[in-house]
């Protein structure tokens, strides 16, 4: 691994746009992947994540703009990142009538690992995923997280120095995501860089960096505590008895902008514009008889999220698509 | 290579566990066999002829004109000898020989033996019945020429003397079982590939297209020659079928022939999204097979189109060629045009396929 000796960002796009037909999936997206880091692609479904990993690791080819990855164009040296890439897809799509150690086996084969080099990445791979005991087992048989351990061992075998992986926890419970996480960043420690695309905000609180996705469109890039920082928006968390009293005294309000019931609280996200935003919240609970407490309170990276994407919204059809994507995003979180 | 040998290795691995379509691999070879060989029998017209006409009279002149005019037999060449006419009917390009002996005249006079002799070739299961029906025939009387009662042909069966519709059909047989199971097992193998998402992480490791290809194909070239060997065998211990030729030639043949249909299946892959269209392409494929291939039916009687058609399918030249070696004993060199079509075939297809598969989702 000398991937850190090496300069240059990991992943450099520019403009990067997929259509299929009408439908534009990815829109002029630009942005730079340092080395050795996890970077995430958050974004509900159908916002052009899998889209563009799909570009940068040559799968399909751009409609217009171009991407640098580990110092190659893809467009013309997609063959050459074969061996430098690990690509980790958002089905598992390993054999699932071959074991464990067949579907190993022949990755390695297919990545030009020789006998001895290839057994002993293997043995290792198994060791590091726990996967020792279910070296005989077929694939298909495994659970969600045992197949994404498989997964991310197949991926790593030939030891790339790019790892890219769609959603690679999406069907997987909340520890094995936890332990997925943790060898992650053992990979990075190692000089891996690594792209991760979820919708889940857990995860993408935990990347160095991250792409907030939207209809194809980047709308938002920074590191999850400096995206948090600068939200273009007011928090304010209301504690009343009457949570659904309170929630119908906001509604219809110009300056309130989302609200999210969590238990008997209320999360509120108001136009930044807004002078004394406490005050015109409890002028609102008083004017409907509801009983509160209301506080100005840190964002969450859910709020950048709902900010960053409702806030872009420019049509009705756009907006109702996007509330079932958030229910999504909320789900996942719960999860 | 050794991707190659990886790809083959993994193919085989899921193959042997895939329980339906290993069954399949000896199934459909017993079930067509026992369904083809005791079930069916046929009959046709348009045949193509040799003659040798040794006798060179007005009389012989006329009884060929007469056999033309009934429109069972179309006379393609006129050969010097009896042993060229019998090197055609070896390479298949004539059905019928009818041989004219040089004593016609005096046969004609003597009214005790038949006239003439045809000679049909035993291998091709509906010309043997043509060939009695022509002879039952009667042809229109000239004045002079044969009496009423007189028999005009003897007829002569090479290459089957027995006449058993098995014989004809078994050699064939391989080949119509070899195209249903060769494409279909291609083009479900690598459908099913895509449908799984497995293609999707294929394409993103450094093997290439042709080690994709080939490393799918190696496994199923195997099948063919076990499905080969299979019916071969029991045609042989079942229906009696004689290896007039070469078992070399013959297993050449045979490879030739799943080469082509194996890039055949290859070719339905890279159109069919699921693996029921796969199946349905396969069966689009086979059954123009059966019926203008001359498994069934002689080329002779079939319109021009059909005859076009027939030479874009593999096992056209297959059934040819198999028959050639299996029944008439012919040698590959004989053969040539037919072993050379299977080449060609197969190198256009493998072309388009390559042309057609790129290692991209778009």
């Amino acid at each position: 691994m000398n991937a850190r000796a090496e300069s240059g960002p990991a992943i450099s796009a520019r403009n990067l746009t997929r259509r299929f037909g009408k439908l534009t999936a990815v829109d002029h997206v630009s942005l730079d992947i340092p080395r050795a880091s996890i970077y995430g692609f958050l974004g509900p479904n159908g916002s052009g994540k899998s889209t563009t990993i799909r570009m940068l690791c040559g799968l399909l080819r751009p409609s217009e703009g171009e991407c640098t990855v580990l110092g190659h164009p893809v467009a013309r040296e997609a063959e050459k990142l074969r061996l430098k890439i690990g690509y980790m897809t958002q089905r598992f799509s390993l054999w699932e009538d071959l074991t464990v150690q067949e579907n190993l086996d022949f990755i390695g084969r297919i990545f030009g690992l020789d006998g001895q080099v290839r057994a002993a990445r293997i043995a290792e791979r198994l060791r590091q995923y726990h996967l020792e005991d279910r070296r005989g087992q077929r694939a298909g048989t495994m659970s969600g997280g045992q197949k994404q351990r498989l997964a991310l061992a197949a991926a790593t075998l030939h030891e790339p120095e790019l790892l890219l992986l769609d959603e690679p926890t999406s069907a997987v419970d909340p520890q094995s995501r936890r332990d997925f996480w943790e060898s992650l960043f053992e990979l990075v420690d190692r000089g891996t860089t690594i792209l991760v695309s979820t919708h889940y905000m857990d995860e993408a609180e935990r990347c160095h960096g991250l792409a907030i996705l939207d209809r194809g469109r980047l709308v938002a890039e920074g590191s999850p505590r400096r995206l948090m920082d600068s939200i273009d928006a007011i928090v304010i968390e209301i504690e009343a008895d009457d949570v659904r009293g309170a929630r119908r005294a906001l509604d219809g309000e110009d300056f309130v902008k989302s609200v999210a019931q969590l238990g008997n609280r209320l999360h509120a996200l108001l136009d930044p514009q807004r002078t004394d935003p406490e005050g015109s919240i409890r002028a609102l609970l008083e004017k409907q008889g509801v009983q509160g407490k209301v506080e100005r309170v840190r964002a969450s990276l859910e709020d950048v999220f709902v900010a960053a994407t409702r806030f872009t919204a420019d049509d009705e059809a756009a907006l109702a698509g996007r509330a079932s994507a958030r229910q999504a995003v909320h789900a996942g979180e719960s999860g | 290579m050794s991707r190659i040998f990886a790809i083959a290795t993994k193919e085989i691995r899921q193959l042997r566990r895939d329980r339906l379509t290993f069954g399949m691999i000896v199934g459909i070879p017993l079930l067509q066999m026992l369904l083809f060989g005791y079930a069916i029998n046929f009959d046709v017209r348009g045949l193509s002829a040799a003659v040798v006409d040794e006798a060179r009279t007005s009389m012989s002149r006329a009884l060929i004109a007469d056999m033309q005019a009934s429109g069972v037999v179309r006379v393609s060449e006129y050969d010097a000898s009896i042993g060229d006419l019998r090197r055609s009917l070896r390479s298949g390009e004539v059905s019928i020989g009818v041989y004219i002996p040089a004593d016609f005249e005096r046969r004609r006079l003597d009214g005790d033996r038949p006239l003439a002799q045809l000679l049909v070739d035993g291998s091709e299961p509906t010309i043997e019945n043509i060939a009695r029906a022509f002879v039952a025939m009667p042809l229109p009387k000239r004045a002079g020429v044969y009496q009423a009662s007189r028999q005009v042909f003897e007829v002569r069966t090479e290459y089957n003397p027995e006449k058993r519709t098995a014989v004809q059909i078994v050699p064939a047989l391989i080949g119509v079982i070899l195209t249903m199971t060769m494409t279909m097992f291609t083009a479900v193998a690598i459908v099913r590939e895509r449908e799984r998402g497995n293609l999707e992480l294929l394409i993103t490791t450094p093997a290439s297209p042709l080690e994709l290809m080939l490393g799918k194909l190696v496994p199923y070239v195997f099948i063919g020659l076990i499905q080969t060997t299979l019916v071969l065998l029991l045609g042989v211990l079942l229906f009696h079928v004689p290896i007039n030729g070469s078992l070399w030639a013959f297993y050449l043949a045979a490879l030739l022939f799943i080469a082509a249909t194996l890039t055949l299946g290859l070719i339905a892959s890279t159109l069919a999204e699921t693996q029921m269209q796969a199946f349905q392409m396969s069966i689009f494929v086979l059954l123009p097979s059966i019926l203008l291939s001359g498994f069934v039916f002689p080329f002779d009687g079939m319109p021009p189109v059909a005859r076009w058609i027939a030479q874009l399918l593999p096992l056209t030249h297959f059934v040819e060629l198999v028959r050639g070696i299996v029944l008439r004993g012919a040698g590959l060199a004989e053969l040539q045009v037919p072993i050379y079509k299977l080449l060609a075939f197969t190198a256009v297809a493998l072309t388009v396929v390559t042309l057609r598969f790129h290692k991209r989702l778009d």
